[in-house]
């Protein structure tokens, strides 16, 4: 695509631009200030990714990976502040699924071991795994607040920590994944996956992106399950004191 | 004058300058005081005053900020905590229900320790408290108020607890109904000596039931002894609060 072309692509900016402004929506400056990062931000990542494939060095790869962690770190954090040590929780739990799912596919021989492959799965898992943080952070910390008294019911009973916070934990792992497993139901049939359409696009071969897209979707799967029991297990504990007793929680913003 | 009757007999719990304080508000102050073994306490006092704030500090889900509790001579800050719940039962307020049957609910403390809880047994407790056995299968939500009262004494009652908190427990109850549970806890408290604590606003209850009172007020204990500092008390704050309940 020429930068002529990339540069006509801004009509579909101008479209909503001129709705909103009709319509008094309010929009405008949101959407101005969104495309602008858009541009910026991917434009940079192109020519990072670019230096990175090219130096084919690993540290670069592990710096890139190391960002992407951080990012989604600070992203996910906000929906977690009434739990202590989020961040660290966060970080541990980013840290072994991008491990885990590396090791797999780096170890069987699924994807070569190349910037081109493990960058931008990197991504995909790692940015999978924030948005389930956030639904699971989201509906863990409303589910505790709503099953409070049922909680401590279970506490006054002679139950443990891990009896009493059970149901409200199991709840929100399950609330958390449901997107992920409904979304692959009907994926193929909706709509086609954003990497595979872009792979289409590009020239690929139909059947080779449907492979690399099936491989991805059950990355995914991997992803969203370990994050979120994962990360259930780390957090429930805080909620607790060392004599069984439920510490009062803080509620964010 | 009579406040030494309760210190004659083995106290079952006592207190020791007992204060808690919560985000810079003292809600118990320098509270001082004990459960004589084998009795019923009741405890009165205007709402706000720190009486549930008490049943919490005894059954552990808060531990006090200054002071220290015994249970039977021994700190209950130094007892496992389950093993403490289980010892100090109690009923809560608000009769709180875990979504599902009246026999799940039942079954529960027995869940916790993973063992189960025979049918006969759960529709003994349900006769005791006065409830028809057929109750075992309804859905909790089908529950009135004072049913919910019943269902979550029998519960408290499944661990065996030697020292019971009832924590208004009669407050949805028609007059029959209470008087079934006053006997209950009665009978529970004469057949297995089991030290009994009871949150009322019923100053007829209190000295129909009770063996000696705590008087609470604005997080202190401003008396306790026999019940009879009910019927003619001196102390004028006591005096006032009576007047007021009476009417
Ligand atoms: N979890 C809590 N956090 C902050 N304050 C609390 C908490 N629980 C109770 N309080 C405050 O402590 C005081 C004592 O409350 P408590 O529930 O012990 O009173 P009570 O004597 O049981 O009243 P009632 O007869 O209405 O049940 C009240 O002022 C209440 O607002
Ligand atoms: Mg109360």
């Amino acid at each position: 695509m020429s930068f002529l072309s990339l540069s006509l692509s801004l009509i579909f900016v101008l479209i909503p631009l001129a709705l909103s402004k009709t319509l008094n929506l309010g929009l405008e400056k949101d959407t101005f200030v969104a495309t602008i990062r858009s541009i910026i931000q991917l434009l940079a990542v192109g020519y990072i990714l670019t230096f990175v494939f090219e130096s084919g060095s690993y540290l670069f790869i592990i710096l890139m990976v190391a960002l992407m962690i951080g990012a989604a770190t600070h992203n996910a954090q906000k929906k977690g502040v009434s739990i202590r040590g989020i961040i660290w929780k966060l970080v541990l739990t980013f840290l072994f699924i991008e491990v885990l799912t590396q090791a797999i596919l780096l170890g069987f021989q699924i994807t070569p071991p190349t910037a081109q492959y493990i960058i931008p799965i990197s991504g995909m898992v790692v940015g999978n795994s924030m948005v389930l943080s956030i639904l699971f952070l989201n509906r863990f910390t409303s589910e505790i607040q709503s099953r409070q008294k049922e909680t401590e019911l279970l506490l006054s009973l002679g139950g443990t920590p891990k009896q009493a916070i059970h149901l409200p934990l199991i709840q929100s792992i399950k609330a958390s994944l449901i997107p992920t497993i409904e979304s692959q139901k009907t994926i193929g049939l909706v709509q086609l996956p954003g990497m595979m359409s872009g792979q289409i696009i590009a020239g690929a071969d139909p059947i080779q992106a449907v492979q690399f897209q099936l491989l991805i979707l059950f990355l995914l799967l991997t992803t969203a399950a370990v994050t979120s029991i994962m990360l259930g297990f780390l957090s429930y504990p805080t909620l607790f004191n060392e004599r069984m007793q439920m510490l009062k929680i803080k509620t964010g913003e | 004058m009579q406040q030494a009757n309760v210190l004659t007999g083995k106290a079952a719990i006592e207190l020791n300058h007992v204060s808690y304080s919560d985000e810079g508000l003292d809600i118990i102050k320098d509270v001082s005081g004990s459960l004589p073994e084998g009795k019923i306490t009741t405890f009165v006092g205007p709402s706000g005053a720190g009486k549930t704030t008490i049943f919490r500090l005894l059954n552990g889900l808060i531990s006090p900020t200054k002071g220290d509790i015994q249970l039977f001579g021994e700190n209950i800050q130094t007892i496992e905590p389950t093993t403490l719940r289980r010892t100090v039962g109690i009923a809560l307020q608000d009769a709180t229900m875990l979504r599902g049957s009246v026999y799940k609910n039942l079954a529960m403390p027995k869940t916790l320790q993973n063992q189960e809880l025979k049918k006969e047994e759960a529709e003994h407790l349900l006769t005791q408290v006065g409830l028809d056995a057929s109750f075992l299968h309804r859905d909790v939500t089908d529950l009135s108020g004072g049913q919910r009262q019943k269902v979550s004494i029998a519960r408290t009652l499944v661990n065996h607890p030697k020292v019971l908190l009832l924590d208004e427990i009669t407050s949805s109850l028609d007059r029959v109904s209470t008087s079934d549970i006053e006997h209950l806890i009665q009978h529970i408290n004469k057949e297995f000596a089991v030290t009994i604590a009871w949150i009322t606003h019923n100053l007829d209850q209190a000295l129909l039931i009770g063996d000696y009172t705590w008087v609470m007020m604005n997080g202190e204990l401003i008396e306790s002894g026999s019940t009879d500092v009910l019927k003619n008390p001196v102390n004028p704050r006591i005096q006032e609060f009576v007047k007021g309940e009476w009417q």
